[in-house]
């Protein structure tokens, strides 16, 4: 199958790889996928207390180099943004952006789950309710 | 100056050898004739060509050449094999042995057969993904017509102790059949020592051309016949209609009088650079060889990478055309049922890469490779947080994975 030269692109470079100190109460931590079912993405983001901009985010995957892409491409998205605000980032504009296959659209939507998970573990650290997704993908 | 892509995907197909092209390109132009035309010189030509075509192909497994019937490749010959046993035999009865890491053209085929009254028996081969005659022999039942062994496995290059089921199944009067399109013109296969009945293979992954391959059929010792699978004018023995692939099978014949010649020094050298590629591959943690080690094809290695995903990988290493075993290559989204069906965990069968070296396979691509999997694996792993999480120490099976 031949790839976006987008995705080729967050392949050959990933923007953001890294690790954050999940032990820290401003850093919210997402682990989305299983090892079995060949993706696994772990995304993180740090947020300023004060303002909830979203200043630092970083991620690691384990997955296909469209799963790597829709991962390093969400890292580029939430940096900057605020926490409320990045919860409207939905899969299907990063299989736009990314031009992803029909096959692959299963990677953007773990995108987005894991966003939702690190923001959902940054909100119970700040001792708020984690936000119920209603949008079903399945 | 290398040449890039490097292929190593050779179980999957093979370049043609230019001597294979040579012997086939007269009879695309110039002796084009039928060879069933039996009234006129162009049509003699052709069957003679076919004639000598055959006996080159039955050298090579030590068969005679009436045995040869002539296919579309294996697909058609497991086939045609395992259908046309079957309505042959039907009254003898209809049960048929094979093993759950076979092809897709057998797994399918026996599947077809159950929806046509068969009842199959899909054996669950050892660790190394061989199957043992005794482990054969333990599920015949008085209604056993046919055994479907494949000789070496596609995907793991793994190969069957053929000879001991063979010897086995003609004791109990038993057909055995055998998917042998990896090994022939691989490994010697001999159909009268090895015991076989009936066995499929095919020109494009000896050096041959695509679409042509062969179904042996046993004459004698005993006598096997199949159905015909394809109405028409009752070419090949009645067994498969159809005007003959010449120039295919002119290539064919010349494909398997090569392998013939030159597989022995040609296994001793691919074997030598397998070795190297996989010894130097395994010196990364965490990397395994899939299947049986000792029994295996030359010129093939399975390794999974762990905690690095196959198709990923892939994308890692594009300057080598080499195959996978992880989910994502599949159009079912499902990691190889080859290596599942080994026992393998889900994770290490999406972490495989399949090497599959070959005749024009060189050292100097093997030394490329080694390097550009190594660089691409490291890449990958530290951009993995199951790497992470396993040179933390955490216990990957510890944690609850949200299926999806």
């Amino acid at each position: 199958m031949a790839y976006s030269e987008k995705v080729i692109d967050h392949y050959q470079n990933p923007r953001n790889i890294g690790t954050l100190d999940k032990s820290s109460s401003n850093v919210g931590t997402g682990l989305v996928g299983a090892p079995e079912c060949g993706d696994v993405m772990r995304l993180q983001i740090q947020v300023n207390d004060e303002t909830g901009i979203i200043e630092d985010a970083k991620f690691k995957t384990f997955g296909c180099g469209s799963a790597i892409a829709s991962s390093s491409l969400a890292t580029e998205w939430l940096k900057g943004r605020t926490i409320n605000d990045a919860l409207t980032i939905d899969n299907m504009d990063i299989v736009e952006e990314l031009a992803l296959p029909p096959v692959k659209i299963h990677c953007s939507v773990l995108a987005e789950d894991a966003i939702k998970a690190a923001i959902n573990d940054y909100r119970i650290k700040q001792g708020l309710e984690p936000i119920v997704d209603g949008k079903k993908h399945y | 100056m290398l040449k890039l892509p490097i292929y190593l995907d050779n179980n999957a197909t093979t370049p043609m050898d230019p001597r294979v092209l040579e012997a086939m390109l007269p009879y695309f132009t110039e002796y084009f004739g039928n060879a069933a035309s039996r009234n006129h010189p162009f049509g003699w030509k052709a069957e003679e060509a076919v004639d000598y075509a055959r006996e080159q192909v039955a050298k090579l497994i030590n068969a005679n050449e009436k045995e040869i019937i002539f296919t579309s490749g294996a697909t058609e010959s497991n086939n045609l094999a395992l259908k046309g046993v079957f309505e042959m035999y039907r009254e003898k009865g209809n049960h048929i042995i094979t093993v759950n890491i076979e092809h897709k053209a057998i797994i399918d085929t026996c599947r077809h057969l159950e929806n046509q009254g068969a009842e199959v028996t899909y054996l669950e081969p050892q660790p190394d993904g061989r199957v043992t005659a005794e482990q054969v022999e333990a599920a015949i039942k008085p209604n056993t017509i046919l055994i479907s062994i494949m000789y070496a496995n596609n995907e793991i290059g793994c190969i069957n102790p053929i000879r001991e089921i063979g010897e086995m199944a003609h004791k109990r009067g038993i057909l055995l059949h055998t998917d042998a399109t990896q090994s022939i013109g691989k490994i010697p296969v001999d159909v009268i020592t090895d015991y076989i009945d009936l066995a499929s293979f095919t020109a494009h992954k000896m050096y041959g051309p695509k679409g042509i391959g062969a179904l042996y059929v046993r004459r004698k010792n005993p006598r096997v016949k199949v159905t015909s699978q394809l109405d028409g004018g009752g070419h090949e023995r009645g067994m498969r209609s159809g005007t003959l692939n010449v120039t295919g099978i002119v290539g064919f014949g010349k494909a398997c009088e090569l392998a013939l010649n030159e597989m022995a020094e040609e296994g001793i050298r691919l074997a030598a650079l397998r070795d190297k590629l996989e010894r130097e591959l395994l010196t990364l943690e965490e990397s395994y060889v899939n299947g049986s080690i000792e029994h295996r094809l030359p010129h093939v290695t399975n390794i999974s990478f762990k905690y690095v995903e196959g198709e990923g990988l892939m994308m890692g290493v594009k300057d080598i055309a080499v195959s996978s075993g992880s989910a994502c290559t599949s159009a079912s989204l499902e990691p190889s049922y080859v290596l599942k069906n080994l026992g393998l965990d889900d994770e290490l069968a999406h972490s495989s890469l399949r090497f599959g070296l070959g005749r024009f396979t060189t050292e100097e691509q093997i030394d490329f490779a080694i390097e550009h999997v190594k660089t691409a694996v490291l890449k990958l792993r530290d951009m993995s947080p199951l790497w992470e999480m396993f040179k933390e120490g955490i216990d990957l099976k510890s944690i609850e994975w949200a299926e999806h």
